[in-house]
């Protein structure tokens, strides 16, 4: 708990001296929704049945474009060979550093997607429930995408690479999300698939900081 | 020999080149009789379908093909744990020379499926649960590779792809269960563990067969190009340099 606590505190500090890095992502998601309104003919009428698929994939693309910073300074100056060698426990400390990657990624989009909701004419009744299934989806996004980004660290062909490691590994995240949000929709009742997120991300939770730890280990070895 | 032993010899590269020899060249020829009985059945002797007619013969190919793409790659991510965990030489080989095996099975899988599909469903690709699964899996497939060629120090680059293999294994179950929650077209397993096929013997038969062809060429597949991989890999060493005849045996000097 104490590794946890050091780590988000310490992540948390660089995350908000530099929160340029974090924002693009962001204003990413919003390009993209204003591109696929325009792309979709702009008459607003239309985009109803969409919405929630184009919603969900730019979220994922989003998480995607965040993720290559998630090591990516730490590696350079360093600081990741000492998280390597640091004798408390890896699993709280990856946790840390992923919690605070959420916060920026996934908790941030969580809080900004009513608005790309309303660009793309979602009704509004759905806005809540899409929230509840981005925050109970973003964390396994986050975590799933940390195992991704350790293990392309440093390479040259990085971002491709990672968007093909990764992407596949997210799809339930994207079946479920959008089957809950088109429910919601239609008026049915998408408990179920809402129960999924949740056990996808407790799954990724308990599993992915142990892929993560070896793979940031691989990954400073080699360099 | 004990199983334990046997176990532990096979993770030494000199031992595995001299014993398998053989057990390649027999999976090999079974893999060719098995086939070739399992094809000619399938295709000459099976009736054909009352409703789908002949179309249905390119079973015959697809489900040996599509249970192999899945078979591979839980291989691979079991080879990936015995190289995380036990850093067993062999099972490094293993993932890096049937990536290639796996990608070009789940390719066959899906290009068999589109070809029965347009004259069946009426269209060459369904986004439905099982074929949607299998594309993903040719991505996870090609993610194997991407990772290994991106990674210059081979070692490194047979743990990542370990990592990723172990990773990927976890998600297929979770990946085919949420892409079987659309509606599905595709019908299905063929072959079940708990029930009897719903074709009848003179259709499945031929089948079975053919599976288990596909599994012996899978075997002799991979004997072959771990014994290519272990000469390439040992060939500094005494015993392949006096093998190809680059060194006189120490005996003889």
């Amino acid at each position: 708990m104490l590794a946890f606590a050091i780590q988000f505190r310490r992540d948390w500090l660089c995350l908000m001296r530099s929160l340029d890095d974090a924002v693009n992502p962001l204003a990413f998601l919003f390009l993209a929704t204003a591109l696929f309104a325009i792309g979709l003919g702009g008459q607003s009428e239309r985009f109803a049945e969409m919405a929630p698929g184009v919603i969900w994939v730019l979220v994922l693309l989003a998480n995607l474009l965040s993720l290559e910073g998630l090591f990516r300074r730490d590696f350079e100056d360093g600081a990741l060979e000492q998280f390597v060698l640091l004798a408390q426990p890896q699993f709280a400390a990856v946790l840390g550093k992923v919690a605070v990657h959420w916060c920026a990624s996934g908790l941030a989009m969580t809080v900004l997607a009513p608005v790309a909701a309303l660009m793309l004419n979602l009704p509004l009744w759905v806005v809540p429930k899409l929230l509840l299934c981005l925050l109970l989806a973003t964390p396994a996004l986050s975590l799933i995408g940390a195992v991704g980004a350790a293990l392309t660290l440093g390479l040259r062909s990085g971002g491709p690479l990672l968007a093909l490691l990764v992407l596949p590994l997210q799809l339930p995240v994207l079946v479920f999300g959008v089957s809950a949000t088109l429910d919601e929709t239609a008026g049915l009742d998408a408990a179920a698939q809402v129960y999924w997120l949740a056990a996808i991300s407790v799954l990724a939770v308990t599993l992915a900081p142990f892929a993560v730890g070896a793979a940031l280990r691989l990954s400073v070895e080699q360099s | 020999m004990t199983p334990r032993q046997l176990w532990h010899r096979l993770g030494s590269p000199k031992w595995f080149y001299h014993m398998t020899g053989p057990w390649g060249s027999g999976f090999l020829a079974l893999a060719l009789l098995l086939l070739s009985i399992g094809a000619i059945w399938g295709l000459a002797f099976a009736p054909p379908d009352y409703q789908q007619g002949n179309s249905f013969r390119i079973i015959y190919v697809h489900v040996p093909a599509a249970m192999l793409a899945q078979s591979v790659y839980l291989v691979l991510g079991g080879a990936g744990a015995l190289l995380l965990v036990w850093r067993m030489k062999m099972a490094a080989l293993v993932l890096e020379t049937m990536v290639g095996f796996g990608m070009w099975a789940t390719a066959l899988a899906l290009f068999t499926g589109a070809v029965w599909g347009k004259p069946t469903w009426g269209a060459w690709w369904v986004f439905d649960g099982r074929t949607t699964s299998t594309l993903v899996l040719l991505f996870l497939y090609f993610g194997l590779h991407a990772l290994r060629r991106a990674i210059p120090d081979p070692s490194a680059a047979g743990r990542a792809c370990a990592l990723l293999a172990i990773v990927g294994a976890i998600n297929i179950p979770i990946i085919k269960y949420s892409v079987n929650w659309w509606t599905t077209l595709h019908q299905g397993a063929t072959f079940k563990l708990t029930e009897a096929p719903a074709m009848p013997a003179t259709m499945w038969a031929p089948l079975l067969v053919n599976v288990l062809g596909a599994y012996c060429l899978f075997a002799a597949n991979l004997i072959a190009n771990l014994r290519n991989a272990v000469l390439r890999r040992e060939r500094s060493t005494q015993w392949v340099r006096e093998m190809v005849g680059l060194d006189q045996p120490a005996t003889t000097r």
